[in-house]
């Protein structure tokens, strides 16, 4: 098995997905961005567990699709009441937090 | 010789059932009862009585099964037969090297206490559903009774004191509940708590004697028979061993029998019955009959090896026992002259026969003394229910005989009847089941040597035959009174008048539901000493044979040598040289005992004739002197205590309770608790206050000094220092907080690369 290549295939969907998280203004891109480094980093884990003939990395990753639903969930939420109050989702616009 | 060939034969197993090997639901149902009754009690047809009644039925038919089944074990056996308690224990919980086991222990003892528990119990909850209807606790009152059987069935079933005190303190606790049932009434919740404390006082006595039990005969209980310090087995085989130290199971026995006075109501803690009355007169009835204080007594009846040994019991000269049992009888029986309110008569009387039942154990008639506990339970239970029943439906709630009763023979027939029995039996009238085991008593406490204690039983059945003659005599003789006589006289209403519909009635016989008990019990209370009628020869000395534990040695294969199989085979045998046991006076050689040879008197109808004559006495001249106090008014008579000096002074000792009382509350208790309170204050002013004002003093000083010199220099100077330094990174790091998430995002990251990078540099 050529964990090379799996290991590659994950850095660069997490490459993929902290470029779009900077570089977006869309807040849903920027979720669904986020959705790419944790998928990455699932496919690490079960690379790994793959090469250690363990079943933890499994139940790792099955954890971590169950929180990324969730997190969508929350996230999406998130979007939909800025929208409402700011109507728009472009996260430049949002810079409340300038200290 | 028999006993020859028994020691090389192993024995066919004793017979044993079901019922017999799981006794222990008895007291499961009651307590499972309780907990639904609680729950959805009030959510049913019949607010929870229906539980009620239906689990002490179960347990009723439980223990009438065990009973059967124990009376096959005995004949199953041999004559000389030691019969092996039907033991099932399990380990309840573990604590530092302590096994506390829960189990049962069922003999002939426990049976017959468990059948007549069972069997009160069943009939007063069937009389409290009329007795009690409309009460505005109704669930509650079912429940309370509920469990305070339970707490009953597992104490006499317990086999190790662990149980036996959980179930002691379940009646203590249930018995608080019950007779401040009506606690918005003061005088009510102080007799509650009046019956509480007094017991309690006596159950450190039980809990001072169990532990001095156990470290006293843990090792040798563990050693010989593999069984805990707290099991009843195990004491008894050890107080029996000739073991134990003199003066430690001398003063475990004073101990435990400290909390059998408490309970039992001996002398000087017997002032909480009487009060107890404040209670529903059903309550009043399984409390005084078959429950609560013959607590005591059965747990003097339980470990009497124990006491066997410790107090010397057949030794010359009488012992504490028989000392207290003795005072008791004639002290409540002369209280009972005194009382006008018809429960309280009943409450001294069963207070003396309590004292009946003590003397006999102390003397060494053991069964007679059981036998009077059964036998004791059904008349007297018929008594407080009759007297319940003539409240109830003739006198308006009032229990008072010199105003609210008299002439009641006419229209209620079947009370009467049935309280006419039941008082003949207390008396100890020949036929009747009194008869049977207080004359057994008394005969045998003369038998055993103690003829001082024999004529003191002899004026106590005088005493009783008359003060019983007095209460019939004013209650259904003579002419009616008060609320009886039809006047409605509210203000006498001692009893809480919940279900008042039916006062405009004049006095009539109560309903099926309460007569039909009443009627059950009359018969027992004729009938019952028939199980051990010893006038009429061997064969019928049924209760001996099945409820008297056999003193003889008993081999356990089991132990013998080391550690064997479950199998039990016992082989009794006679020691070297001696044809008859030698269990309780003298050191047993090959095996245990678990109970002390005892002797029985021989009947003798002239010894019977002399105690007859005297109750015959003691009711006739009652008869004639109440007949010419109450109904001719003659003038010699009334008013005499009045007139003379040295009468008026023993009556208002009498009625003053010997002064008992007032001893407790105002002397005792006073000076216990105003020199505590006052020693209290006094510590709280000067020692803890000093103390305090002057560690208030140093903390100030000390304050005062580290404000200035720590505070104020080296804290505030790093305080106001790390705030410049704060202030002027902050102004330094100002720009990067953008508010932008993207740039949050992009600086988080690039951090963590740059971590990333870090550790494997470190790494490689």
């Amino acid at each position: 098995m050529f964990v090379n290549q799996f290991l590659f295939l994950a850095a660069v969907l997490f490459c993929i997905g902290v470029y779009g998280v900077i570089a977006r203004k869309n807040a849903v891109l920027m979720l669904m961005s986020i959705e790419l480094i944790l998928n990455s980093v699932n496919i690490n884990l079960l690379t790994f567990a793959m090469r250690n003939g363990s079943t933890d990395g499994h139940v790792f990753a099955l954890y971590i699709i169950a929180v990324a639903a969730a997190e969508v969930g929350v996230g999406l939420g998130l979007v939909l009441l800025v929208y409402r109050n700011k109507k728009t989702i472009s996260v430049d616009e949002l810079s409340e937090m300038r200290g | 010789m028999n006993l020859l060939a028994a020691e090389t034969e192993v024995l066919a197993p004793l017979a044993s059932g079901w019922f017999l090997e799981n006794a222990w639901l008895i007291p499961v149902i009651p307590a499972i009862a309780f907990a639904l009754i609680i729950l959805i009690g009030k959510r049913l047809p019949m607010k929870g009585s229906e539980l009620g009644v239906a689990s002490m039925l179960a347990s009723l038919v439980l223990s009438a099964g065990a009973a059967y089944q124990w009376i096959q074990r005995v004949n199953s056996a041999t004559e000389e037969q030691f019969v092996e308690p039907v033991i099932r224990s399990w380990s309840w919980w573990r604590s530092g090297g302590f096994d506390f086991g829960i189990g049962q222990h069922i003999d002939g003892l426990s049976v017959v206490v468990l059948f007549v528990v069972a069997f009160i119990s069943t009939l007063v909850q069937i009389y409290s559903l009329e007795y009690l209807r409309g009460d505005r606790r109704y669930t509650h009152f079912f429940a309370a009774l509920t469990l305070f059987s339970g707490g009953m069935l597992a104490m006499v079933l317990a086999d190790n004191m662990i149980l036996f005190l959980l179930g002691w303190e379940v009646m203590g606790l249930c018995s608080f509940m019950l007779i401040g049932h009506w606690w918005e009434e003061d005088a009510n919740s102080r007799a509650a708590l009046k019956a509480f404390f007094t017991v309690r006082t006596g159950d450190v006595g039980l809990l001072v004697g169990i532990s001095m039990l156990y470290f006293a005969a843990n090792d040798w209980t563990q050693e010989n028979l593999g069984l805990s310090g707290f099991s009843i087995r195990g004491i008894s085989a050890w107080a029996l061993s000739g073991e134990p130290n003199s003066t430690v199971i001398m003063v475990a026995a004073i101990a435990l029998f400290i909390a059998s006075i408490g309970k039992s109501g001996q002398f000087p803690l017997h002032t909480w019955l009487p009060d107890a009355m404040a209670g529903p007169t059903p309550v009043s009835s399984l409390l005084h009959s078959s429950t609560m204080v013959v607590a005591g007594v059965f747990l003097v009846a339980r470990l009497y090896p124990v006491f066997f040994v410790g107090l010397d019991i057949l030794g010359s000269g009488g012992n504490l026992i028989m000392f207290i049992g003795a005072i008791t009888i004639v002290i409540s029986a002369a209280l009972a002259f005194v009382q006008n309110d018809i429960k309280r008569v009943l409450a001294y009387s069963t207070v003396s026969q309590l004292g009946y039942m003590m003397l006999g154990l102390g003397a060494g008639a053991w069964l007679p003394a059981v036998f009077h506990i059964f036998t004791h339970a059904f008349f007297k239970a018929c008594l407080f229910l009759g007297a319940g029943s003539i409240s109830h439906s003739a006198s308006h709630h009032s229990f008072d005989m010199k105003r609210d009763m008299g002439g009641l023979r006419k229209v209620m027939p079947i009370t009467f009847t049935t309280w006419i029995i039941s008082t003949l039996a207390l008396c100890g009238v020949f036929p009747f089941s009194g008869f049977f085991s207080k004359d057994e008593i008394i005969d045998n406490v003369g038998n055993n040597g103690y003829n001082t204690f024999m004529i003191v039983g002899l004026v106590g059945a005088f005493m009783t035959a008359a003060y019983m003659t007095r209460a019939t005599y004013l209650t259904f003789f003579g002419e009616p009174r008060g609320a009886s006589a039809g006047h409605s006289s509210h203000e006498s209403h001692d009893d809480h008048a919940s279900h008042d519909d039916h006062s405009s009635h004049g006095p009539h016989e109560s309903g099926l539901l309460i007569t039909a008990p009443l009627m059950i019990l009359s018969v027992l209370a004729l009938g019952s000493g028939l199980l051990n009628a010893t006038p009429f020869g061997e064969s019928w000395e049924r209760m001996k044979l099945w409820v008297e534990p056999r003193a003889v040695e008993v081999v356990d294969s089991t132990y013998s040598g080391g550690p064997g199989e479950s199998l039990i085979v016992n082989v009794p045998s006679a020691g070297e040289g001696s044809s008859k046991s030698v269990c309780g006076t003298s050191t047993p050689e090959i095996g245990v005992c678990y109970a002390p040879k005892l002797e029985h008197a021989k009947f003798k109808w002239s010894k019977a004739m002399l105690s007859m004559a005297i109750v015959f006495l003691g009711m006739v001249v009652s008869w004639i002197l109440s007949m010419l106090l109450f109904t001719k008014r003659d003038a010699r008579l009334v008013g005499l205590t009045q007139r003379v000096k040295i009468l008026g002074v023993g009556h208002r000792f009498l009625v003053n309770k010997y002064y008992l009382d007032d001893l407790y509350e105002k002397v005792i208790v006073r000076s216990v608790a105003y020199p505590i309170s006052s020693a209290a204050y006094w510590f709280n002013q000067n020692v803890l206050d000093g103390i305090l004002h002057s560690i208030s003093n140093l903390t100030r000083k000390f304050s005062g000094w580290v404000y200035k010199n720590i505070d104020q220099r080296v804290v505030d100077g790093t305080v106001n220092n790390s705030a410049t330094f704060t202030k002027s990174v902050g102004t330094a790091a100002q720009p990067t907080q953008s508010g932008k998430v993207s740039q949050y995002g992009a600086l988080l990251f690039s951090a963590a690369a740059v971590a990333a990078l870090v550790l494997v540099i470190i790494n490689t």
